[in-house]
C-alpha cells in the first residue's frame, strides 16, 4: 500500500470513531491503534489475573461462612474479567502464551495497586471499598470505548463491578460498628489504602502522555485528573458514613468548585511501584509464575487426553 | 513450555428460551466438553444462560470487511424489498 492510500486509510477511520462507530477485529486498523489496544488491553487483564492475589490471601481466613463465599464468588468475577479481557485482546491477533509470556518476563505492566500486602482482615473491606470503586471510575467510561471487543468485556465486567464494592463497604461498615479494636483496624485499612488508590487513577494530566490519542480512541473519555476528582467526592462522603478519616490533613471541601481540595499525591513512591520496587512485586510474580509452572502438567494432560478421545473417535468412525 | 496449547473456543449462550443464541466471547479449552464447563464458569456466573453451544475458532469462516462493498451494497438500491416503495391510498386500512 502506497503512503498515500494509508494516509487516507487513516483519515477514514478516525472519522469513523469519530462518528461513534465501533471497530471490529477484522476491520483495517493503523498499526498504532493495533498496538496500543494490545497493549492496554492486556495490561487490564493482567491486572485482574494478579489483582486476585492480594485478596486469596485471606480466603482461608475469613471470619465467617458469608463473607468466605462472598470473597470467593469476588475473586472468581476477577478471574473472569481477566478471561473476558485476554479474550478480547487475541482478536487482535496476539496468543494467549504471548501474553502470559509478556507478563511473567516482566514486560508487561499490570495496577501496580497489587503491590502491596494485604495485613488484615480490612484490607479485603479497603480493596473491595476503595481499589473495585476506583477500577470501576476507571472502567465505566470504557463501557463506550471504540474497539467492540473491549467494549463489549468492559459491559460484562461493570456490571459485575458492582458488588465487589459494595461487599467491600460492607465489611469495613461492620467493623466501624464494631469493638474500638475492629474500628481501628479498618482505620489502618483506610490509611494504608488511600493514597495507592488515588494513584490508581493514572499520573497528573501533564505527567500523562498517552491522554490526547486515547481521548480521539475514546479509551480515555476524562482525564486522570478529572476521574482521580470524582473518586475523592464520592468517596469522602462514604467515609464521613464510616466515622473513619481520610488520612489527607489538606483534604477539605471546596465551596466554589464544589469539589474537594486535596493534598500532593507521592508520585515518586507510584513511579517505585511501577518500576519494581514496591513492596509485594517480587511476591506477586513467584505467585503467578509458580502457579502457572505448577499447573503445566495438568494443561499437558488434558490436551493428551482431548487428542486420544479424538483418535478414538476417529478410528470407530471408520 | 508446554507441548501444545489449549485451542481456542468462540462461546454462545442463549440467555433465555425464546431467544437466539449469541456470541459471548471466546476461551482456551482442551475439548468441546472442557469448553463447555469454563464456559459456564467464564459467563453464565449469574445465570446468564439456559443453553451453551462452543465452536473452535479455527472452523469458524469469517466474511472479509475489505469486502463488504460487493458483499452488501447490492441490497442496498433494492427498496422494492421494503413495504414503503409500495404507494397506496391512505385510506386503505390494516396494510
Ligand atoms: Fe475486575
Ligand atoms: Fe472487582
Amino acid at each position: 500500500m502506497s503512503e498515500e492510500q494509508i494516509k487516507n486509510l487513516e483519515e477514514q477511520f478516525e472519522a469513523r470513531i469519530a462518528r461513534d462507530e465501533k471497530i471490529e477485529p477484522k476491520d483495517w486498523m493503523p498499526e498504532k491503534y493495533r498496538q496500543t489496544h494490545i497493549r492496554q488491553i492486556s495490561q487490564h487483564a493482567h491486572s485482574e489475573i494478579v489483582g486476585m492475589l492480594p485478596e486469596g490471601n485471606w480466603i482461608t481466613r475469613a471470619p465467617s461462612l458469608r463473607r468466605k463465599v462472598a470473597l470467593l464468588a469476588k475473586v472468581q468475577d476477577e478471574a473472569g474479567h481477566g478471561l473476558y479481557l485476554y479474550s478480547a485482546c487475541e482478536t487482535l491477533g496476539i496468543s494467549r502464551d504471548v501474553l502470559y509470556e509478556q507478563l511473567h518476563s516482566g514486560k508487561a505492566k499490570y495496577s501496580s495497586i497489587f503491590n502491596y500486602p494485604t495485613v488484615t482482615w480490612a484490607d479485603m473491606g479497603a480493596i473491595g471499598w476503595l481499589v473495585d470503586g476506583a477500577a470501576i471510575i476507571n472502567q465505566v467510561p470504557l463501557c463506550s470505548t471504540s474497539f467492540g471487543p473491549y467494549a463489549r468485556a468492559m459491559v460484562r465486567v461493570c456490571k459485575e463491578e458492582s458488588f465487589h464494592q459494595r461487599q467491600g463497604y460492607e465489611i469495613m461498615l461492620k467493623l466501624c460498628n464494631g469493638t474500638p479494636e475492629q474500628k481501628e483496624m479498618a482505620q489502618d485499612a483506610l490509611n494504608r489504602w488511600w493514597w495507592p488508590s488515588l494513584m490508581m487513577l493514572g499520573p497528573t494530566d501533564d505527567a500523562s502522555v498517552h491522554t490526547e490519542q486515547s481521548m480521539k480512541w475514546k479509551l480515555k473519555r476524562k482525564t486522570n485528573d478529572e476521574l482521580r476528582q470524582q473518586f475523592i467526592d464520592q468517596t469522602v462522603p462514604q467515609a464521613d458514613i464510616l466515622g473513619l478519616t481520610i488520612p489527607d490533613p489538606d483534604l477539605k471541601w471546596n465551596e466554589e468548585r464544589g469539589s474537594y481540595d486535596f493534598g500532593e499525591i507521592d508520585w515518586d513512591e507510584f513511579w517505585q511501584v511501577v518500576k519494581g520496587h514496591g513492596p509485594c512485586n517480587k511476591e506477586r510474580m513467584k505467585a503467578r509464575v509458580g502457579a502457572w509452572e505448577r499447573g503445566e502438567w495438568v494443561r499437558d494432560a488434558a490436551m493428551a487426553y482431548a487428542e486420544k478421545q479424538q483418535e478414538r473417535k476417529e478410528k470407530q468412525a471408520v | 513450555m508446554g507441548t501444545k496449547n489449549w485451542p481456542l473456543w468462540e462461546i454462545f449462550v442463549r440467555s433465555k428460551n425464546g431467544l437466539e443464541h449469541r456470541h459471548f466471547g471466546s476461551l482456551h479449552a482442551a475439548d468441546a466438553e472442557m469448553a463447555l464447563e469454563n464456559a459456564r464458569d467464564v459467563y453464565t456466573r449469574r445465570n446468564e444462560g439456559v443453553s451453551i453451544w462452543v465452536v473452535e475458532s479455527k472452523n469458524i469462516t469469517a466474511s472479509n470487511p475489505e469486502h463488504n462493498g460487493e458483499m452488501f451494497e447490492p441490497a442496498q438500491d433494492k427498496v422494492y424489498r421494503h413495504p414503503t416503495f409500495y404507494d397506496l391510498p391512505d385510506d386503505v386500512k390494516h396494510m
